[in-house]
């Protein structure tokens, strides 16, 4: 048995927790070694240069290089102790090639000249096997070389220089609010990830990057012993491309309302007594009954809907036919773009891919095929207008470069190409979430994501959330449990009816975006404002065993 | 060199553990080295080749630990790691959870590495994948596909003398299959140890039919149907209960396995008496590791038997509080069935429908262990003990559990991989009465 299914196993046993699988795959390391950079950056080249030479010496017409090292840390709590701190690093060597007009990949963690120059041969191997039987001819749309070049998230605070033990501290604390406030039980967790690559390239570009994200997280349980009913409510934090900064509130970051939800900065103190609150409260709500309300979704909530339901089926590859065998296609063709009249939502719909947004999970300076990142429309004013693209892609749509949103979760794993944030742009016209809910007759206000589910071409899905309230004649009269809601993903954009301006604009998103055979996670962000659906199917989820 | 023999493994540890001061240490090595071949479109897309070896020590000084790990095997580095752990477990918090390490045991060897799925290459997986495209191009079909295999290998020696060694292969692979217009799809999953077992040809030739065969679906009704589950279909709909199996959160009052007012359903009628759901690591369809990371030979151990829960996990921290013998979590899981076949179970269905597939299984509410997801890649209406013709995909809401009481038959079990974890299971295809489906799906 492999230590890293050992390790999977256990984090099942966190219930809501369960660390990403990939973050698993690195070997642990001290605290101390968090804080280096690794190897000096003339020497990375120089090892670069090594893979570009020994491919091309073996026939190679294209070579790219990765050196990876992947610094995580959990620290991961529950009630009054500690579970585990883990500081894990995993550090090594992509190369892919073009030999015979075929891809081939290998990667080695033999970080070494000759370890290197094995590699880059096994890689060009791969390649000529390919090309023994029939393989895609690659088409790689020009990109410049940008020479010597760096780029980095801009932090505040690098969340591995603060120590295990203030962190440890914050969420025992968190913990104690919530066993004291009637909590059944807790877990709590910091995650901090830090990619430092260097990419290298035949077209010229040696780029060094370093990228930063955190997740503080928590899950509050509350038990009924008499009935034994449980419920939980999950903290209404983000994972961010930021620092640790992110973990210090700030009054003007907030958004007040039913409960305080979070722009830039979280308040994990404040949000632990809410959700203890909101536990008690969704235990004792009656149930839902099933039929049409309008939706009003918080982002906190529908930064997944727009995920899975617009920046899932506006991948090129999926578009394609190339993601058939493990996540599908899309019901978003080739002939639906060409034609610029496909209505995928309704007028005031409007949304953007992105690689820039500051303090989002995809904002890097360059992807992982060396070209500089950018922001591009998908769907214009209901229209759908765009798809996301790499090099090997890009002639497909016309483009004369690539869109830059190619990645790889390691060193270890192939590129291809991942989601960019995929946004949904706040309403031009001043209008709060009273203003919303105001017009509202028969519906249910979601804050939270919950379940979700989505099938092969993204037609039909089924969401929860964390907490539900009744919205009955313009006001919000309590809360319900048991809700989710079923819809097909056009019917349900052409039914958007109001957006909220800019001032309730905020970012959701997710650690564990997965993708591809073998799978990898990638991190990416949505932003939206709070966005109202008309008449979508409710179902009711109480069961008994 | 990634894959290390028991006796190298053991060699490197010894002198591992030589270095610690530590009031109980444990070394551990890993490897693996796996490839893997990607298509779709009927050409190949990528390709690749990784491996990688990695050494863990954990030291412990009361009941404070910390872990270092290291990826370089020279004396120094060796010691270093050593010392470093030692470091940690100084500075670490008192965990009051922790157990003594196990003392020497025996573990039976386990059956599951098989040297020529280790010695595969890019070319034979490369040979592999064209047998599957030519049958994709024969039908005038594509075929999107997947084939990796790994070896890996896994050592763990500690203070008190607890040696443990095991390496398995695997390979697994996936291949869908559609027509050009996108009205038909199918598909076929394989996961062996052995790659002698593998027929790309013959698992192809079923995701084609399959593509063919659901060409022109029409759409029914949602509500509740008898279903026949094929094997790949049913280890899906039950993989989020197989890991649920844990006496800890049952008695905390947070599982599907808790008691209203206490306690866990051990002992209690859960399912259908059809239902046995057991593991054995020598059963030699599905051979899997002899011993858990917590020191404990794995044997033949019985979870759910006939519809009773007869067993649950327990850590041997959970087990010394509850008085009871701990119970490791299991390497393996296989699930009973009779002599039926899928199409002996098609013939006695009166009305129903055939699920080749499920896809995205998501927990609803894990009181219940209320699931959602899709059918995909193949769903068929039966009448009168034949399939008459492809229905639209559906969405269901249901529990396994609930599925489980609702057993009208069970077929003979097969080796299936789950499509979302990639592990095998053994479980049959399952006849099951008043399936919820809620809602209809475009997709194909």
């Amino acid at each position: 048995m492999k230590r890293k299914e050992f390790l999977q196993l256990s984090a099942l046993n966190l219930g809501a927790l369960a660390i990403p699988k990939f973050m698993l795959a690195g070997r642990e390391i001290d605290e101390s070694a968090l804080l280096n950079d690794g190897i000096d950056v003339k020497i990375k080249k120089e090892l670069a240069d090594v893979a570009l030479n020994a491919a091309k010496a073996k026939g190679a017409t294209y070579t790219d290089v990765r050196i990876g090292r992947y610094l995580n840390q959990f620290v991961i709590t529950r009630d009054k102790r500690v579970q585990n701190v883990a500081n894990t690093e995993s550090f090594g060597v992509g190369i892919r090639v073009i030999s015979n007009g075929c891809w081939g990949f290998a990667a080695t963690n033999e970080v070494t000249k000759e370890g290197i120059s094995k590699c880059a041969e096994r890689a060009v191997a791969v390649a000529n096997a390919n090309a023994k039987i029939k393989a895609n001819t690659v088409k790689l749309v020009p990109q410049k070389g940008y020479g010597q070049v760096s780029w980095k998230t801009p932090i505040e605070t690098n969340a591995f220089a603060v120590p295990v033990k203030d962190k440890v501290d914050l969420l025992l604390k968190v913990n104690d609010l919530a066993v004291s406030g009637g909590a059944s039980f807790i877990n709590a967790a910091i995650l901090a990830v830090n990619e430092q690559k260097y990419f290298a390239s035949t077209d010229g570009s040696y780029i060094d990057q370093d990228i930063h994200r955190i997740y503080p997280t928590f899950t509050v349980t509350g038990i009924d012993k008499a009935s034994g009913k449980f419920t939980t409510r999950a903290s209404f934090s983000s994972p961010v491309g930021m620092g640790y900064e992110y973990l210090n509130p700030k009054e003007d970051e907030k958004v007040k309302g039913i409960v305080t939800r979070y722009k830039d900065r979280y308040d994990i103190l404040e949000d632990v007594k809410a959700a203890t609150e909101d536990v008690k409260q969704k235990l004792a709500a009656p149930s839902v009954e099933p039929g049409k309300y309008d939706l009003v979704l918080d982002p906190s909530h529908l930064w997944l809907t727009i995920h899975e339901s617009v920046a899932h089926p506006t991948e090129l590859d999926r578009v394609l036919g190339y993601e058939a065998n493990y996540a599908g296609t899309s019901f978003l063709t080739m002939e639906k773009l060409k034609s610029g009249n496909f209505k995928f939502g309704s007028d005031i719909v409007n949304i953007v891919a992105d690689k820039l947004q500051k303090g989002s999970l995809g904002a890097v300076g360059y992807d992982d095929e060396g070209v500089g990142t950018k922001q591009w429309d998908i769907i214009k004013e209901g229209k759908l207008v765009n798809f996301q693209a790499i090099r090997d892609q890009a002639h497909i749509l016309g483009l004369k470069e690539s869109q830059g949103c190619c990645y790889a979760q390691s060193w270890s794993d192939v590129q291809f190409q991942r989601m960019p944030n995929i946004s949904l742009m706040p309403g031009k016209e001043k209008k709060s979430v009273d203003d919303i809910i105001k017009n509202v007759e028969k519906g249910i206000y979601i804050i939270g994501n919950g379940s979700f589910s989505i099938d092969q071409q993204r037609y039909n899905f089924q969401f929860g959330g964390q907490t539900f309230y009744e919205i009955k004649n313009g006001k919000i009269t309590g809360m319900l449990k048991d809700v989710a809601y079923q819809a097909n993903t056009q019917e349900f954009w052409n039914s958007c009816s109001a957006i909220a301006d800019k001032s309730d604009y905020r970012l959701g998103g997710a650690f564990n975006d997965g993708k591809g055979q073998p799978g990898q996670s990638n991190a990416v962000s949505h932003g939206c404002a709070t966005t109202r659906f008309n008449g979508v199917n409710v179902i009711n989820t109480a069961r008994k065993i | 060199m990634a894959i290390y023999s028991k006796e190298e493994a053991q060699k490197l540890l010894k002198k591992v553990l030589a270095y610690s001061k530590a009031d109980e240490c444990e070394v551990s090595l890993s490897g693996d080295a796996s490839g893997n071949i990607r298509y779709a479109l009927n050409a190949v897309s990528t390709a690749g080749d990784i491996s990688t070896l990695s050494l863990a020590v954990s030291s412990t000084y009361g009941k404070k630990s910390g872990t270092a790990t290291i990826n370089e095997f020279d004396d120094a580095s060796l010691e270093k790691v050593v010392r470093r752990s030692e470091e940690l477990a100084q500075l670490a918090p008192e965990n009051p959870e922790y157990m003594p390490l196990p003392g020497p045991q025996e573990f039976k060897d386990a059956i599951t590495y098989v040297p020529a799925t280790a010695a595969m290459t890019p070319d034979t997986r490369a040979v592999a994948v064209a047998t599957s495209i030519k049958v994709a191009e024969d039908a005038k079909l594509e075929a999107a596909g997947f084939l990796e295999n790994s070896t890996s290998f896994y050592a763990i020696l500690n203070s008190k003398g607890m040696f443990a060694y095991n390496t398995d292969t695997n390979v697994n692979f996936t291949i869908t299959m559609r027509n050009a217009q996108g009205t038909g799809s199918g598909y076929a999953a394989r996961g062996y140890n052995d790659i002698g077992k593998l027929d790309t040809y013959s698992a192809t030739k079923i995701a084609a039919q399959k593509a063919t065969g659901s060409v022109d679906a029409k759409a029914l009704e949602p509500g509740k149907y008898t279903v026949i589950l094929e094997p790949v279909a049913a280890t899906y709909m039950m993989e989020n209960m197989f890991r649920s199996l844990d006496a800890r959160s049952a008695d905390e009052g947070r599982s599907f396995m808790s008691k209203p007012g206490g306690g866990n359903r051990i002992v209690d009628r859960l399912m259908d008496e059809k239902v046995t759901i057991y593991s054995d690591p020598f059963h030699p369809e599905l051979p899997a590791a002899t011993w858990s990371r917590d020191g404990i030979p794995l044997e033949k151990m019985n979870w759910i038997e006939k519809g009773v829960v007869k067993n649950l996990s327990y850590s041997r921290f959970w087990a010394q509080k509850k008085n009871v013998q701990p119970v490791p979590f299991p390497s393996n899981i296989i699930m009973e069935g009779g002599d039926a076949s899928l199409e002996d179970l098609i013939k006695s269905t009166e009305k129903g429908i055939l699920v080749s597939r499920l896809w995205y299984i998501r927990m609803v509410d894990p009181q219940t262990l209320l699931l959602t997801g899709l059918t995909r890649d193949g769903t068929f209406y039966i009448e009168n003990g034949q399939i008459k013709f492809p229905v639209k995909n559906f969405r269901f809401n249901e529990s396994p559990v609930i599925m489980l009481n609702n057993v009208e038959a069970l077929g003979k079990p097969e080796r299936s991989i789950s499509v979302e974890s990639y592990r095998s299971y053994l479980v049959p295809p399952m006849k099951i009465r008043d399936f919820t489906f809620t809602s209809l799906s475009d997709a194909v």
